[in-house]
């Protein structure tokens, strides 16, 4: 700024600059303030924080017999909870070498390998897979089998066959004690 | 063109002030409009007035609903049962809205036969693709506010499709539902969604018949209007026609909002929503069928049969991006197609691919309406496959390789011709 002011003389073309750095100056502040005001209304749409608030839910485990399962609602979202049998643990720790789409060891979705806890959201487009009750359809793998586009879960919640591209989800959650957990 | 003189001195004093009766007087009086359109020009006008009929019905209707989760069905049902005359104008705004998109289908094939899209008319093109995308969005939403099993479940299917967004997806799909999953909030905002979109929709449409009102009407022979004997005034001779039209349309509206009100609805939706319980089948609208057939047509294993794509795309995206571009790419079917002659009548190839393409996409219709499996499946490939190829391929190649018929010098001179022809 210095150089181009001790060597011009010319005073309409200084002009000229000083008009285009107000210009360009004004252009930015007001395009900054804009977009500061923008997001009041954009984060309007997020989760407020009620909705926040009511994230987490314990669950007591206490009532679920071997091979039975629950589900119950954590923000909105159904979630699994089974108690799997031996066979379901073997089938699923056997499994760990086949291949698979989104490939993962049993140990790492479990904390307590008779618990498996998942969202039950299909990650395909957000159907609730079947396979909770005993008279459900449980897929060529045991497991769960979501209705609205054919995939296949296995008893580890894997995605083994059909669209979905990731296994169902694990929510966050922590052993309260043997037989309470809170979700989220 | 000249300006109109007006007797009355109250208009006179208005007009000199405000235009408004030189405007109407320009615009839909003395408006210049080729004399040898058919019917299916009728559909544009066709189009504006199920929007009126929408926003009045809507408008009405939105004094009566409720759009939380707990009351939106119930606030459905009193409207149906205990609201006076809320049948009827629910029937009329559900019914409204499958008529608006079967006319603007039509509207839309109509361009494409005639090759209304084609220079100078591109942007009042774009401008009507912007439309439907807006009426899309529109119903949608609007197809929530019910809160019966499809409205959750069809809300819960579409927002997901955001999620395939590359790193921002699971934020974005969040702040769409205001939440961990479609709710209260979901509903509410799409309620203020559903009263906002139609009033864009109008400003669009405004512009689409500013851009129409530029270089007028298209016409079936798709040649350029040379003088004054190719036009005539669009009332009262347009006027009356789009009036009988629009009296063979009401006939078909009303029959189906009178005699089968739910035809084109899905009985799954008088169940009120349950998050935990998903409908065996979850169907879009009709209208919706096609772009559905789409999204679920990307093959599972298309994949693993080209080895390195996984990393960087997966089926689902593959079906959600094929979905979007089905639409977006009508948009750029000006430059798609390469003929310089507009209308399909003097293009004898171009004729029958069209017809090929609206099967096609019927076809489309048909399989989004079929769980995809066995045969459906591999139907609903091979109709995608070819809707891109006409729309990628064909377009483009088609005007450089068709030979075209001889074009009439003028819209008067091919009627009389065609007249000495047959005399002699």
């Amino acid at each position: 700024m210095a150089e181009t002011a001790a060597e011009t003389h010319d005073g309409p073309e200084q002009e000229e600059s000083r008009r285009d750095f107000l210009l360009i100056s004004t252009i930015a502040v007001g395009a900054a303030g804009t977009a500061i005001a923008a997001w009041p209304f954009i984060h309007m749409m997020n989760p407020s924080r009620d909705v926040l608030a009511l994230s987490s839910t314990e669950v007591d485990l206490e009532p679920i017999e071997e091979g039975q399962s629950i589900t119950i609602v954590w923000r909105g979202k159904p979630v699994f909870i089974r108690k799997r049998t031996a066979k379901e643990i073997a089938a699923a720790k056997a499994d760990d070498a086949s291949q698979m789409k989104d490939p993962e060891a049993d140990s790492k979705r479990v904390k307590k390998p008779e618990w498996l806890i998942m969202v039950g959201i299909c990650t395909h487009l957000g159907c609730i897979p079947l396979g909770q009750k005993a008279s459900d359809p449980k897929g060529e793998f045991g497991g769960w089998f979501c209705p609205c586009h054919g995939s296949h879960y296995d008893t580890s919640g894997r995605i083994r066959k059909g669209p979905a591209p990731k296994n169902l989800a694990i929510p966050p959650y922590a052993f309260l004690d043997d037989s309470n957990i809170r979700i989220g | 063109m000249s300006s109109p003189e007006f007797k009355n001195p109250i208009i006179k004093w208005i007009d000199y002030r405000l235009p408004v009766f030189t405007f109407v007087h320009h615009d839909l009086i003395e408006y210049p409009t080729p004399k040898n359109l058919n019917y299916w020009w009728n559909f544009g006008s066709l189009a504006g007035i199920i929007l009126v009929v929408l926003i009045a019905t809507g408008i009405f209707l939105a004094m009566n609903y409720t759009p939380h989760v707990d009351m939106a069905f119930d606030s459905v049902e009193r409207i149906m049962r205990d609201v006076n005359y809320g049948w009827l104008l629910r029937y009329v705004h559900m019914n409204g809205g499958s008529m608006f998109f079967m006319v603007v289908y039509i509207h839309i094939f109509r361009g494409m036969y005639y090759g209304s899209y084609k220079a100078p008319r591109e942007l009042l093109w774009i401008i009507g693709i912007m439309i439907l995308g807006a009426m899309m969005a529109t119903a949608f939403v609007g197809y929530v506010l019910p809160w019966g099993q499809m409205s959750f479940w069809g809300a819960t299917v579409i927002t997901n499709l955001f999620s395939v967004i590359p790193f921002v997806g699971d934020w974005i799909v969040q702040w769409l539902w205001g939440g961990f999953s479609v709710d209260n909030p979901t509903l509410n905002r799409f309620f203020s969604f559903h009263f906002l979109l139609p009033f864009i929709i109008f400003a669009l449409v405004f512009l689409h018949l500013w851009a129409l009102h530029m270089h007028k009407s298209s016409n079936p022979l798709g040649i350029d209007v040379k003088g004054d004997a190719d036009v005539i005034p669009f009332h009262p001779y347009y006027t009356a026609k789009d009036s009988f039209g629009l009296g063979i349309f009401l006939i078909v509206f009303l029959g189906f909002t009178f005699f089968a009100p739910n035809f084109f609805g899905e009985p799954e939706n008088y169940i009120e929503a349950n998050p935990l319980v998903t409908p065996s089948e979850i169907v879009p609208e009709w209208y919706f069928l096609p772009y559905y057939a789409i999204l679920r047509a990307v093959p599972d294993n298309f994949i693993d049969a080209w080895g390195i794509l996984p990393v960087i795309i997966t089926a689902k995206e593959a079906g959600v991006i094929l979905m979007f571009a089905s639409i977006i790419l009508l948009a750029f079917l000006p430059w798609l197609d390469s003929s310089k002659v507009r209308s399909a009548k003097f293009r004898p190839i171009y004729k029958q691919v069209f017809w090929i393409f609206v099967v096609d996409c019927l076809v489309l219709g048909y399989i989004g309406a079929n769980p995809p499996e066995g045969h459906f499946l591999l139907i609903g490939r091979i109709a995608t496959a070819y809707y891109f190829f006409h729309l990628v391929i064909l377009m483009p190649l088609l005007g450089r390789f068709e030979k075209t018929l001889p074009i009439p010098e003028s819209i008067s001179a091919a009627v009389t011709t065609a007249g000495t022809e047959e005399g002699q």
